[in-house]
């Protein structure tokens, strides 16, 4: 299997904040909206350079997402972002009114996303965004995998024209992805080749479908892993390619089995190319405080588990 | 500008249309709609500086309107068809299959004049602050209006709105409150209280102007006192008294006709109480 060299360990939410600085020194009409989290969501660069295309709302996210959609009715593109649980669910109705249906060019970024943004506990990792986000038409969803990827994802974002979700996290991860790897929006990467299985990943569970190929590999297994940093529109192409090759799949994300990047994948295998998939998410619960890594063991989001459940797919294939 | 008895005379050809509109599709919501007939002639046949035949959605060197009681779309159709900025004949096709004049308004088959989609309650506000936001960025001394119901107000995000333009002095913006007192399960007072709304737009640091909204005359000059207050770091609202299904009798002030329609023999009798000054589609 191809080697992915560990870069270093970063935070995604910094590639997002390096992300959005590039995207507004290459055009003027970028600007961004916070409520109350400048900092957290890593908007203070962009705020820095750029504090006439900054708008701080106050603890106000239904607002922000009115006046985002605002700004970019107006020819602006307009980034708007806090908590992702409160930068989706808590503005729903906003989203789906004044961004998806009105088709306003405004980018929705959620950070701290899922069980890793740690000790604050389920009232802010929300494991639902994924699911509330694709259901809406005209809404496309991001949820890169590393800085490099969430910084690239960030400035195709801006470059898209029509409304974006994209998600990323708290911790430092693991740095994977080569600076210079081109991001399309729609188009899966192909990390690592195999046979018997496919590892499909996305997020912050990308790193781990990685480790878990790799120990995989020392009891025979070859493992194929594919990162979805797109979610919608999914790359079913090359799910389908690789489910055809390797004969089962496992779905890996750090969020609701419900709603989440697994159910894309069954209803794109059922619909296409019924194989045995085992899914890796969090099966109907809430979040719970505690160190990130220590929850990432809690809910079975571990390579440990990834691996455990394609060898459980393996054994299903007729 | 257009002068007031001409401006009557639109708005009454306006009205026709809200009830044959209603009416035709056995759906939508006259009360309002009639109650806001005559701002609504003033503000697009005179008051706002606009460009009916090249609508651009960017709003760009012209004055913007947002409709942010989205169910008083009916209003919002006659006046920008008569206007000039889509045929005069579509309106007989609200809440039809296929129409682009939605019960809501909507952008998605991207009928002119309509730059947002509305509907959901209390989103308005904030979405022509945004605008009004992007024309400041952009050196644009245009204007921002937005309408809104008093039921509307009722929203938390009308406050956090309300909040966020008096603190950043968002002062080339004008919102207009129609407050005709009612809403869908009763009076406002009986259903959750506005309060002195004066007292509260000034509390969150705004200008108020007060008008009669079913006076022409009054309309005519609380928009220019209006826009007179504009560009002086405080945004502008206007508390616009009304009375709901005004110009038809038996709908006036009546809230079963939020959102009911008339039948036949209603419209037949609406319509032998406004005049068909411009011709009906």
């Amino acid at each position: 299997m191809k080697e992915y060299q560990l870069l270093g360990k970063k935070d995604t939410r910094s590639g997002f904040g390096a992300g959005l600085l590039e995207a507004g020194r290459r055009n003027k009409n970028v600007v961004a909206l916070c409520a109350d989290l400048i900092g957290s969501v890593k908007m203070d660069s962009f705020y820095k350079e750029f504090p006439d295309r900054t708008i701080q709302c106050g603890i106000a996210e239904a607002d922000m997402i009115g006046i985002a959609a605002g700004l970019a009715l107006s020819g602006k593109v307009a980034f708007a972002g806090s908590f992702a649980a409160f930068s989706t669910g808590r503005v729903y109705d906003q989203i789906r009114q004044a961004v998806a249906y009105s088709d306003t060019n405004v980018k929705i970024a959620g950070s701290h996303a899922g069980v890793t943004l740690g000790e604050d506990g389920a009232t802010h990792q929300i494991l639902e965004d994924i699911g509330l986000m694709k259901m809406l038409p005209n809404m496309v969803v991001l949820n890169p995998c590393d800085y490099n990827q969430t910084k690239a994802a960030t400035i195709a974002a801006a470059e898209y024209m029509g409304p974006v979700y994209i998600r990323f996290g708290r911790p430092s991860v693991p740095v994977f992805i080569p600076e210079d790897m081109p991001f399309e929006i729609g188009k899966a990467l192909l990390l690592s080749e195999g046979k018997d299985v496919s590892l499909v990943a996305t997020g912050h569970l990308v790193w781990e479908a990685l480790e878990a190929a790799r120990l995989l590999e020392k009891e025979g297994i070859s493992a194929e892993v594919i990162d979805i940093h797109t979610i919608k529109p999914l790359d079913g192409e090359a799910i389908l390619r690789s489910a055809r090759k390797t004969g089962c799949v496992v779905g890996c994300e750090e969020h609701q089995f419900n709603g989440g990047l697994n159910e894309s994948i069954a209803q794109l295998l059922v619909r296409n190319e019924p194989v045995p998939m085992e899914f890796i998410g969090v099966d109907d619960e809430f979040g719970q405080s505690g160190k990130p890594d220590e929850l990432m063991v809690r809910y079975n989001l571990k390579a440990e588990n990834i691996a455990a459940a394609a060898k459980k797919a393996i054994s299903r294939k007729k | 500008m257009t002068d007031i008895i001409e401006l009557k005379r639109i708005a009454t050809q306006v009205r026709r249309d809200i009830i044959r509109m209603v009416g035709g599709a056995s759906s939508g919501h006259p009360g309002g709609s009639l109650g806001c007939a005559d701002v609504m002639t003033a503000l697009y046949f005179g008051h706002m500086d606009l460009d009916p035949e090249h609508f651009d959605r960017k709003g760009r060197n012209e004055d913007m309107f947002f409709l942010s009681n989205g169910h008083i779309s009916p209003v919002w159709y006659s006046v920008l068809a008569r206007r000039g900025y889509f045929p005069v004949k579509e309106l007989g096709t609200f809440r039809r299959l296929g129409s682009r004049l939605q019960g809501h308004p909507s952008v998605h088959d991207k009928l002119p004049g309509i730059r947002q989609a509305s509907g959901s309650l209390g989103q308005g506000l904030s979405v022509g602050i945004g605008a009004a936001i992007a024309k400041k960025m952009d050196g644009c001394d245009k204007l921002v209006y937005t309408l809104h119901g008093d039921g509307e107000l009722q929203e938390g995000q009308i406050w956090e709105a309300v909040m966020f333009a008096g603190a950043k002095h968002v002062d080339n913006l004008i919102a207009i409150v129609d407050v005709n007192n009612l809403q869908i399960d009763g009076t406002t007072d009986k259903v959750c209280s506005l309060g002195d709304l004066e007292k509260k737009f000034e509390a969150f640091m705004w200008k108020t102007v007060t008008m009669d909204g079913n006076d022409m005359q009054s309309v005519v000059d609380g928009l220019r006192k209006a826009k007179a207050e504009t560009g002086q770091s405080r945004p502008v609202v206007i508390l616009m008294k009304t009375h709901m299904g005004f110009g038809v009798d038996f709908m006036q002030d009546d809230n079963k006709w939020h959102g009911t329609a008339p039948n036949e023999e209603q419209v037949a009798k609406a319509l032998s109480q406004l005049e068909e000054t411009l011709g009906d589609y």
